[in-house]
């Protein structure tokens, strides 16, 4: 496998988990779990 | 149990009060060089015919100490602040927080030193040369055990966005310094790059982009959605929203830095990548934009009376507006007109002086007061006429500079009937002679302006003594 192939690689893995990390949050985005953080800010006094 | 967590540990705050001090310090110290370089170029007398202090060895010591000393500082002192709080943790090996921090003013003071001497690399915003190279890198590796220490250390389940950011800004500038500063020593203060030509130039603008996307831009996104919410009383409008506009800005920015090479000996599909990536990077940029707006809903009104909460939604709405501007700019169609122009110098302050200076300067007029142990700064009428000085300087700057800057494009790409150059190019720079002295007194403005700041934290710090805040019992809860 030449570098290029290597190149074509990552470059289509890196999309295919950042279209991953869309449908991650998607499926999230009503949960606890980003309340939860999104409120951490608030935790300290 | 209770006893026992609520007895012993506190916050690490000492390092952040350096940290936080000698920014505005270096603030200052940097405005003034910018002040300087400015009015040179209005009355160029004022290099005063010494090398030490001509246009081209203050300049890179102006961008240097605002960028690296300045930002740099408000980055180690924030990012401090923030993970040890989010966390509900004190700072990982203190010890090596307290050398980043004399590290990194030492490397700003052999900056100072060695910028007006000449010594210099040549490679915009990475001039040091090799032995302070050296030292960064090694700061810039503590910096990291200790911030990644902190998170691996946490007393709480998620990481918290604004962690996410300094995280990929560390991480990112560890790798951009590293790389793009590789060079061959021949002699003490004196190197040549490791690479050649065109890659050479590819190499530096793949740096120098992601210095702007990551130290300029993702550390004080982390600011801001750490300080935004404190600051309104409120948590991000968009958790989700965060995610996925930081994911987006980091599979982006990497692409962006041939935009710098339009037009040059860079393959022309390079520049082509480039200028799709950065027309790409308008998303997530107002992803960041529109979350830290949002946040604001419901609490708008806070604006009218809350100077602080002023300089940072000033702040993002300038972000907003040059990150709008950036990949306009990187259309290579419009970048023939701009590039080499005052326009690119006004694109960047506005980035510069209003979004990343002003949402510094509204993170430390939150935290000075909290670490040392004040209700609120000394005087909040003097952070008012702070705000009004460094918006009204931002103003006239950048307007001055976008005139300037399209009106010497088109003077130099003005031709006669018979293929001639309608302009000389001194005629561009006699033409330019009035916006020159409106951008000074701008930068006159804001200087000015972070006078008054120095002025107020070290009252406030006078005033007050150095504050032990306990960390939350948190785990007693759980």
């Amino acid at each position: 496998m030449d570098i290029t192939t290597l190149r074509i690689a990552a470059t289509i893995i890196s999309f295919i988990v950042f279209v991953g990390i869309l449908i991650w949050v998607w499926r999230n985005r009503n949960t606890s779990d980003f309340k939860e953080a999104a409120n951490l800010p608030f935790k300290e006094d | 149990m209770q006893d026992l967590k609520t007895q012993a540990i506190t916050y690490e705050d000492g390092v952040i009060r350096q940290f936080s001090i000698m920014a505005v310090v270096w603030g200052v110290f940097g405005m003034l060089m910018g002040v300087i370089i400015a009015s040179q170029l209005v009355w160029p007398e004022l290099n005063l015919g010494l090398p030490w202090t001509s246009f081209g060895r203050l300049r890179p010591l102006h961008t240097n100490a605002v960028i690296f000393a300045f930002g740099g500082c408000t980055l180690f002192a924030t990012s401090y602040y923030v993970v040890q709080r989010t966390c509900q943790t004190k700072l990982f090996m203190p010890k090596l927080a307290s050398f980043t921090f004399w590290g990194w003013q030492l490397v700003i003071v052999a900056a100072a030193i060695s910028l007006p001497l000449g010594y210099t690399q040549g490679k915009e915003y990475a001039e040091l040369e090799w032995p302070i190279d050296i030292l960064i890198a090694i700061v810039w590796v503590s910096y990291a055990i200790v911030f990644f220490g902190t998170i691996g250390t946490r007393k709480v389940k998620h990481i918290y966005v604004a962690n996410w950011f300094f995280g990929a800004f560390i991480l990112t500038v560890a790798l951009l310094h590293i790389v793009n500063s590789a060079a061959i020593p021949a002699g003490f203060m004196k190197s040549y790059s490791a690479y050649a030509g065109v890659q050479d130039a590819m190499v530096q603008w793949w740096y120098g982009h992601n210095a702007v996307g990551f130290f300029l831009t993702a550390g004080f996104l982390g600011i801001m959605y750490y300080f935004v919410p404190k600051q309104a009383e409120r948590p991000v409008y968009s958790y989700s929203l965060s995610i996925v506009h930081f994911w987006a800005l980091i599979f982006t920015y990497m692409w962006a830095g041939p935009h710098h090479l339009h037009y040059t000996a860079l393959p022309d599909w390079t520049q082509s990548l480039g200028m799709a990536f950065s027309l790409i990077l308008l998303a997530p940029s107002w992803g960041g934009m529109i979350n830290g707006m949002m946040t604001m809903s419901g609490a708008w009104h806070k604006l009218r009376t809350d100077p602080i909460l002023r300089f940072l939604i000033v702040s993002l709405s300038f972000y907003g507006m040059s990150t709008f501007e950036g990949p306009m700019m990187a259309i290579k169609t419009v970048n023939s007109l701009s590039h080499y122009t005052d326009w690119t110098v006004g694109h960047v302050h506005s980035g510069a002086l209003g979004w990343v200076g002003l949402v510094s300067m509204g993170a430390l007029y939150y935290m000075v007061p909290r670490l040392f142990g004040q209700k609120q700064m000394y005087s909040i009428k003097a952070i008012e006429l702070h705000f009004w000085l460094a918006t009204i300087g931002i103003v006239l700057y950048i307007s001055s500079l976008w005139i300037s800057g399209v009106m010497e494009g088109l003077m130099w790409r003005a031709i006669n009937t018979d293929g001639t150059l309608t302009y000389t190019f001194v005629e561009s720079v006699k033409a330019k002679h009035p916006y020159y002295m409106i951008r000074a007194l701008g930068g006159l403005l804001y200087l000015s302006g972070m006078t008054i700041m120095l002025w107020n934290v070290l009252k406030t710090a006078s005033s007050g003594k150095a504050a032990v805040v306990n960390i939350p019992a948190v785990t007693a809860h759980a």
